[in-house]
């Protein structure tokens, strides 16, 4: 398998994104961000499109997406009539269906799939050097606030009197997700990459009573995923961001019956 | 003094007042009842002194940073800490983000804990211990804070017999080593024990010396319906349903 250069790529980029990704995926856990985590990346559709359509990196179409879906949501979710989760559904569903109706219209490439379900396979050499500047920042970034991501999640009332304002750190959680969701898009597509965030983490912080182990653990089972499914991609001819996908969710599965 | 609050109006929504016109200042050595029902403001008083809600009028002195104890009630349960994990929280707030934590900071984590009892508990899950230990966990991190005035949201309410009677020693500790102790509560006897009663229903009805606040007419005004005195003339019980 790592005689196949196209695989080795995928396997690098997948390596990385799991190393960000896993801890990622605690913190947002941990936050209760994980439909924001699901939100962000279903959102930012449109701008892979459009990014698709003007045959610019995918990387750049994901950035301006997921500032867009970013807005749309804070926007949405502001809404006390509607309700906060309300109001980003809509948000999120307004703009996967503007993605989709760009990408099936008929002058666009038939590239649609690659953008819901990524190409780990077709990767470029541009999307893999910004993929793994992206994910390196998230994690050195996740590394050095480390304790303030703590004290806002453990206990949000008294983290101000602690140093650190809930509601400054959270927001600096989710600008991390935007980045790391950016970082996934192009190779693991707007659909699946939500599943190598939140999988490893809901596994590791399963099985783990302490917050560096579950860390840990999450990236040792995001890369497990990663490495697993390009495998069973390539012995069994399947989709290569499909297979890193189920076996990110065999994850908790396990864990659950495990413990 | 430690804490002066002259005028203080503030709440959680804009133009909804949920807490009006409170004026007090608290010296070193006091431990100050901050008394009310549910819904009476204590806990918006609290997090206006945290900073954490805008003061749509008036001003806070504060000596320092203080420390908060909040409900253990609403502590997670679920987070992957142990009781020294959360001890040592008390000291996040001045060590800088590239540094570990020192030594000294990991030795006084471990002190708190011993302070209030909980030394053999230091590796225990936060959320496997009991509603009272987890209390007292969460004392001992405001302990490693090292705050001269400290903030407590119903500290004894729903805890054990042994952890209120560790939670009431330390109080008393704390107070003799000079700090300032704003404990949120509804108990309006557990009120008598300490050296200053502030009495809110969304404004404030009454500061003072227990002795001299607590009259029945403050008391009725406070807790309006839900509160029966007794006939010894001297005891007044708040009877509340209490939610979290």
């Amino acid at each position: 398998m790592l005689s196949d250069p196209i695989t080795r790529r995928a396997l690098i980029e997948v390596l990385i994104l799991a190393l960000a990704l896993g801890p990622l995926g605690v913190w947002v856990l941990l936050h209760r961000q994980a439909y924001a985590a699901e939100s962000l990346s279903h959102g930012l559709l449109p701008g892979l499109v459009l990014a698709a359509l003007a045959g610019i990196p995918l990387v750049l179409g994901a950035a301006g997406g997921a500032l867009v879906a970013a807005g749309a949501i804070a926007l949405a979710g502001r809404d006390e009539r509607l309700g906060g989760d309300v109001g980003v559904a809509v948000a999120v569903s307004t703009l996967f269906g503007l993605g989709a109706m760009l990408a099936i219209a008929p002058d666009a490439p038939p590239r649609l799939e690659e953008l819901l379900f990524g190409d780990l396979l077709g990767i470029s050499g541009a999307d893999l050097a910004a993929a793994a500047g992206l994910a390196l920042a998230v994690a050195a970034a996740l590394a050095a606030i480390h304790r303030p991501l703590a004290l806002s999640a453990f206990d949000p009332p008294a983290a101000r009197s602690l140093g650190a304002p809930a509601g400054r750190w959270q927001a600096a959680l989710l600008a991390l997700l935007g980045v790391g969701t950016v970082a996934a898009a192009p190779g693991l597509g707007s659909l699946l990459l939500v599943a190598l965030v939140i999988a490893p983490a809901a596994a590791a912080l399963r099985i783990t009573r302490r917050l560096p182990a579950a860390l840990a653990l999450a990236a040792a089972l995001a890369i497990a995923a990663g490495v697993g499914g390009l495998a069973l991609s390539y012995y069994a001819d399947l989709a290569a961001g499909a297979s890193v996908a189920l076996c990110a969710a065999a994850a908790p599965i396990l864990a659950r019956v495990a413990t | 003094m430690s804490v002066s609050v002259h005028e203080l109006s503030g709440g959680y929504r804009a133009g909804v007042d949920a807490l009006t016109g409170v004026t007090f200042e608290a010296h070193p050595g006091e431990v100050v009842a901050v008394l009310g029902p549910n819904g009476g403001g204590k806990s918006t008083l609290l997090r206006e002194l945290l900073g954490e809600l805008p003061h749509r009028r008036g001003t806070v002195e504060l000596a320092g940073r203080p420390a908060y104890v909040p409900q253990t009630e609403r502590a997670r349960l679920d987070f992957p800490v142990s009781a020294l994990d959360v001890a040592l929280m008390g000291a996040y707030g001045r060590t800088p983000w590239f540094r570990r934590l020192a030594r000294a900071d990991r030795a006084a984590a471990r002190a708190a804990l011993a302070r209030v009892g909980l030394e053999a508990e230091a590796g225990e899950r936060f959320g496997a211990l009991s509603g009272g230990q987890r209390q007292r966990v969460l004392l001992a991190r405001a302990l490693v804070q090292d705050a001269p005035v400290l903030l407590l949201d119903e500290p004894l309410s729903g805890v054990d017999a042994s952890s209120a009677a560790r939670i009431e020693a330390l109080f008393e500790e704390l107070r003799e080593e000079g700090r300032v102790l704003l404990v949120a509560t509804h108990d309006a006897h557990q009120a008598r024990a300490w050296q200053r009663v502030l009495c809110l229903n969304r404004a404030q009805i009454a500061y003072g010396a227990p002795a001299e606040a607590l009259t029945p007419a403050v008391l009725q005004a406070t807790y309006g319906g839900e509160l029966v005195v007794l006939a010894d003339g001297t005891t007044e019980i708040a009877v509340e349903h209490h939610e979290h």
